[in-house]
């Protein structure tokens, strides 16, 4: 499959994250976006190391190790992803927690 | 010569003793020393580097010849004459000040001593700043007095303005000739060396440093209100020897000055100016040593006159002359003043000339001296200096000879109206009234035994075979001067003008002032009084505006200009911060937004830039 | 080993001076410690004369290509000198002011000496650096704590000026240092780059800023007057006795001869910019009416003479910029003993207050009548010889056009300083005694030692003016061929 296809598809859902996060107030969808972006980025990594890696095949060289740190990146981007949701979550929960909403407009006090 | 400051311990004799006798040592050791030159020998002694800097040496060495062998001998003997005469004018001080008062004059000889002796032009700047300097404390001897004090800074400070052209003349040479000693600034493979127009320039600004000491156009009016100090101060430093050395210098460097005859018309002009400004100011001072300290500028006025004409040894003459004369002169006043129990104005006095018998003839005696009637000292020295200017130019001669008929009238006025009439002062002072004692007295003997005599060493050729021995005694150090081309005649005559007209003026100032009654003076008479407004004229055009503009700069340039500039580059920071502080929000939607939009800038700028 | 212990002792002896509670130990402590810090430098200038004393090198950020190199030369010899001297005759004449929590002011009065010992005595830019923020930290915590009402605000100025001038010295040190060509920060390296003349005139500016607040040249000035003002007076002498100083020799060293041809092109105007300033704060001093300001402005005119005369790059103005660092640091110090003995006695440094001290106070009279005239550079006191090479120097300058009318202008503020000294020494110490006045009691046996030292020193100096002069001889000649752009003219 030519890598267009993958770097539509990412692009298409990294914009969805994007305008999700700028139009949505619900901070869980916000998070949600977040993640679509992170995905989509993840996405692409695979793409282009998997295609890296078929290149590198095709030329000749059987033992090659091309494309292996796009493959570490995307793991890089789950742990940090999970490590970010974990603490996000937990800030949304004290927000809902004390103002029973979960609207980031209302996180605006924050400058005070 | 130098004594110790500190001397407040000492007992009064003690303070009067050691005073006295190292001033007398030093004029013993000036007699030696004159004799040692006689013979036309220059003693040069070097003593260590004083500052000596990558090609310039300034070495501390003395240099003694004719010239200052002169100077030393006028400025030891009559400073140990002044010495003595202070003891019992100063009797009334307390011991401290009275060591105090000692202490200076004592430091004064030792600059003057310096700035003769001085083998280079620096040695001779720190000897001309060193007199200054204890000028500046002399005058200001009574600092209770505010008003005494403003003289004693104005004093100073107008000389500063003298010593900065000496100073930038100095460097001036250093540039020129890499050196500042006597020998070597004169040899005349260096005076070669210099084109006309620095010899002109340098020239000039010593010149100016001259009129600033030797209280001469535009510098002349701190000398009146030096008068502060107590008048032997005001015979010792402001008639006889500080305010003559400026003369001194210009003598000194007679080679230098007769390069220019730019500088000598200067000279001659600004010389003869003074003398006649200062002459007609003295005509209607009520002072007594207010006059006789216009007198001083004027005399000075002549000295400069002479050494414009190219006549330094008349000029060098008169120095000494007029430091018999008019040290006599303040003395005799100083005597006057003693007795009249502090008063100063001649308004007061009158018919003191029977009463104080001895002070009158030696203020007679210096009477004479100055108006120039022969055989007195005055007389020959003014004639050398007015047959001088006569060569020069005859029309100069007639406003010279106005100006000395206008000094034997001023002077006969002050004699009449101090000594002869009636005595206008309070019955108190008429109590008092007393002659002063005889340490006071010889001094003044002595002074009028030399200003009788003293003109003698100058007698011109004329009366006398192998006469002008002064001129000749000179010669090592002074450039040959234009042989006189008047005949004997001539000489005679323009004798014989002269000493008639004076003796007419002050026969005319006898009728005028014999019964001195006072009355208000009107018009010119009241410029004269006032002293032409100069000093409220430099108080407008100098004074005030440059604390007007000290002023501007203390309360308005430095707070609102500069500190102004300071604070704010502080208030830009503030004020930028203030508005950056409005895009924080706090709205999750801006900041994500802001983001966003910075990436794409980023990206599209990075997209485009690359290329 | 002589460099070294310059600054160990101060700074060791400061560090253990927080700890000594007691304020007469404590005071004892300190004395002993400048004292011996005297000696030594002494000794340096001396006996221990041989370069393996003068000079010490050991590793300290190697990486970096820094090192801990300190070397004891001609001008560091004086400098160190007047710092040595400076701070016994200090501790003297305040030996009867105290200060709350006094240990600490002595230390960090301790602690700045060791920071300005280093100043003069680095060979390596960030060293030099290092000691120049060094100096100025205990400074500025002795204004703030120890200072007088407005202590504050001024020392925010002060400190904001300072460290702005600091940090674009930095950025300058670290220009240089890219540019050297072994990359390092020793001051050989710093002598040796070839930059093009837009760089160095940038470097130029860079440096001299931070040195022209230090000195401080007009227009870099007001911190100087509100500064002295506040401080407390045993600061305000370390500040202008010694502390200004690094303004002037940081140009010496670290600009004349690192960017000369920058100097040459930029000379004529810093030398207006300092004779400007020469005559505006003599101008500004003649109107004041408080003692401290008006010294403060004394100082920032001559200050702006040696700056003139360091821009005249000729040996003489060298030779009497430093002997005039020297014995402006001493005499300021006099003036200052003077009016903190006003100030303590009657509470005020209003001119227009007093009057009259002369009359019962004869000793304080005399003695400041001396300082005042040896600081208006009268022949036979210290500061002659010094004013009479750097206006020769300004006036024998071949690197600019104009000298004969910067040295005519430069000398009117010589009579305007002789204007303003008079007129303070007529008001305060002539005249009438008024009610304040008439309690004064003269000076007492410590300040008049500590005057006394001054004085001696005065007439030694300026009747044998050649001894210091040796002492720098050859590094004045040094810097000015250094300085010389001719040869790299010919070069090319």
């Amino acid at each position: 499959m030519p890598i267009n296809y993958y770097i539509f598809l990412s692009v298409a859902l990294f914009c969805i994250g994007i305008v999700g996060v700028l139009t949505r107030r619900n901070a869980i969808i916000i998070f949600m976006c977040i993640e679509l972006m992170l995905n989509a980025v993840n996405l692409l990594l695979v793409a282009f190391s998997k295609m890296h890696y078929k290149t590198a095949l095709l030329a000749g060289d059987a033992a090659t190790t091309a494309g292996t740190d796009g493959q570490l990146f995307v793991f890089f981007i789950m742990v940090v992803a999970a490590a970010e949701v974990s603490v996000g979550l937990a800030i949304i929960v004290m927000m809902y927690r004390n103002i029973h909403s979960v609207d980031v407009n209302f996180l605006n006090r924050l400058k005070h | 010569m130098i004594n110790g400051l500190g001397r407040n311990r000492f007992s009064r004799t003690g303070v009067s003793l050691v005073g006295c006798g190292t001033i007398l040592g030093s004029f013993i050791l000036s007699i030696w020393v004159f004799i040692q030159v006689k013979d036309g020998n220059t003693h040069v002694a070097d003593y260590f580097d004083f500052i000596s800097v990558g090609s310039l040496k300034i070495s501390f060495a003395f240099q003694i010849d004719q010239l200052s062998s002169i100077f030393l001998l006028i400025i030891t003997g009559i400073g140990f004459l002044i010495h003595v005469y202070s003891t019992s004018y100063m009797k009334e001080e307390k011991p401290e000040h009275f060591g105090r008062y000692f202490s200076f004059l004592n430091l004064f000889i030792f600059s003057m001593l310096l700035l003769v002796m001085g083998a280079n032009f620096v040695i001779m700047f720190i000897g001309w700043e060193g007199v200054g300097l204890c000028s500046y404390l002399l005058i200001g001897y009574w600092f209770k007095k505010q008003e005494y004090n403003k003289a004693a800074n104005k004093a100073f400070i107008m000389n500063r303005i003298g010593d900065l052209a000496f100073l930038i003349a100095i460097f001036w040479l250093i540039n020129k000739l890499g050196t500042v000693s006597y020998t070597e600034v004169f040899s005349s493979a260096n005076l070669a060396k210099l084109k006309a127009g620095d010899i002109t320039i340098i020239t000039l600004l010593l010149f100016a440093g001259a009129t600033g000491k030797s209280a001469q156009i535009p510098l002349y009016t701190w000398l009146p209100d030096a008068m502060a100090g107590p008048t032997p101060v005001s015979a010792l430093i402001h008639a006889a020897t500080m305010v003559t050395a400026g003369i001194y210098m210009i003598a000194r460097s007679n080679l230098l000055f007769s390069l220019s005859s730019v500088t000598m018309d200067v000279v001659a002009y600004v010389g003869l100016a003074t003398a006649l400004l200062a002459a007609t100011i003295a005509l209607k001072q009520n002072d007594i040593k207010k006059v006789l300290a216009y007198s001083t500028v004027s005399q000075l006025g002549y000295m400069f006159l002479a050494l414009g004409a190219g006549a330094y040894s008349a000029g060098v003459f008169h120095v000494m002359t007029h430091a018999f004369f008019k040290a006599l002169l303040f003395l005799a006043a100083g005597s006057v003043i003693h007795a009249m129990s502090g008063e100063q104005d001649i308004r007061k006095m009158g018919g003191l000339g029977k009463k104080i018998k001895i002070t009158f003839i030696t203020f007679l005696i210096g009477c004479i001296a100055i108006a120039g009637i022969p055989p007195f000292s005055g007389f020959f020295s003014k004639d050398a200096i007015l047959l001088a200017v006569y060569v020069k130019n005859p029309v100069l001669y007639g406003i010279a000879l106005f100006g000395a008929l206008l000094t034997a009238f001023y002077m006969f006025r002050l004699l009449f109206i101090t000594f002869s009439g009636s005595n206008r002062g309070s019955e108190e002072q008429k109590q008092h009234l007393h002659e002063s004692p005889s340490s006071m007295t010889i001094p003044l003997i002595i002074l009028a035994v030399l200003s009788v005599v003293g003109g003698l060493v100058g007698i011109p050729e004329l009366f006398m075979k192998g006469g002008d021995k002064f001129s000749a005694f000179l010669l090592p150090v002074i450039a040959q001067q234009d042989a006189h081309t008047v005949s004997h005649a001539t000489e005679y005559m323009l004798m014989a003008l002269s000493t008639g007209l004076v003796i007419i003026t002050i026969i005319f100032a006898w009728f005028q002032f014999r019964n001195y009654q006072q009355k208000e003076s009107s018009g010119f008479g009241k410029v004269l009084e006032n002293k032409w407004f100069v000093d409220e004229l430099y108080e407008k055009i100098i004074v005030n505006p440059l604390n007007k503009l000290g002023d501007f700069f203390n309360a308005i340039f430095e707070k609102s200009v500069i500190d102004g500039l300071v604070n704010g580059v502080g208030k830009l920071v503030n004020y930028s911060s203030r508005q950056l502080r409005l895009l924080q929000s706090g709205q999750v939607g801006l900041y994500v937004l802001l983001m966003v939009v910075s990436m794409v800038l980023i990206f599209v700028l990075q997209f485009f830039l690359r290329k | 080993m002589v460099p070294l212990l310059l600054i160990l002792i101060p700074l060791l002896t400061g560090l253990t001076a927080f700890f000594i509670k007691n304020e007469k130990a404590v005071r004892s402590w300190v004395l002993l410690s400048s004292g011996l810090t005297l000696s030594i430098s002494l000794l340096g200038l001396t006996v221990l004369k041989e370069d393996k004393f003068l000079q010490f090198q050991c590793e300290w950020l190697q990486t970096l290509g820094s090192s801990f190199s300190v070397r004891l030369d001609g001008m560091g010899q004086l400098l160190c000198l007047l710092n040595a001297v400076a701070y016994p005759l200090i501790l003297l004449a305040t030996w009867n002011s105290s200060y709350k929590k006094s240990h600490n002011f002595f230390a960090l009065m301790l602690l700045a000496q060791a920071g300005m010992m280093g100043v003069f005595l680095a060979m390596d830019a960030l060293l030099f650096y290092f000691f120049w923020e060094l100096a100025l930290i205990p400074m500025y915590f002795l204004c703030s704590i120890w200072g007088g009402e407005k202590r504050i605000a001024v020392t925010f100025k002060f400190f904001i000026y300072t460290f702005v001038g600091s940090l674009l010295m930095l950025i300058g040190i670290l220009f240089i240092y890219s540019h050297s060509p072994s990359h390092s920060f020793d001051i050989a390296s710093f002598y040796e780059i070839h930059i093009s003349s837009k760089q160095q005139q940038l470097v130029f500016w860079l440096f001299f800023i931070a040195f022209a607040i230090k000195m401080p040249i007009f227009p870099f000035h007001t911190w100087q007057p509100d500064t002295y003002e506040q401080a407390p007076t045993a600061t305000t002498m370390v500040l202008s006795g010694v502390m200004v100083k690094m303004g002037v020799f940081g140009l010496i060293r670290w600009l004349l001869p690192v960017v000369p041809v920058a100097s040459y092109q930029w000379g004529d105007v810093i030398t207006t910019m300092a004779i400007i300033g020469m005559i505006y704060a003599s101008l500004i001093a003649i109107q004041q009416d408080d003692l401290k300001r008006l010294v403060a402005y004394s100082s920032i005119a001559h200050i702006g003479l040696m700056c003139a005369a360091i821009f005249a790059e000729n040996q003489s103005g060298m030779q009497g910029v430093m002997i005039q660092m020297f014995n402006h640091g001493i005499n300021i110090i006099g003036l200052w003993i003077v009016v903190e003995i006003i100030e303590r006695q009657f509470g005020t440094r209003k001119i227009s207050e007093l009057g009259g001290l002369a009359q019962k106070a004869p000793a304080m009279a005399l003695l400041f009548v001396i300082v005042a005239l040896a600081n208006l550079a009268l022949p036979l006191t210290n500061a002659f010889p010094g004013e009479f090479l750097m206006f020769n120097g300004l006036f024998n300058s071949l690197v600019t056009k104009y000298s004969v009318w910067f040295t005519a202008f430069a000398g009117i503020s010589i009579i305007l300083a002789a204007v303003y000294t008079l007129n303070m020494i007529r008001k305060v110490f002539y005249g009438n005694m008024n009610e304040l006045t008439a309690t004064v009691r003269d000076v007492r046996s410590n300040e008049k030692l500590a005057l006394g030292i001054i004085v001696i020193l005065i007439f030694c100096i300026g009747v044998y003016p050649q001894a210091l002069l040796n002492v720098t001889k050859e590094f004045s000649e040094a810097i000015v061929k250094k300085a010389d752009i001719l040869p790299l003219f010919r070069g090319h």
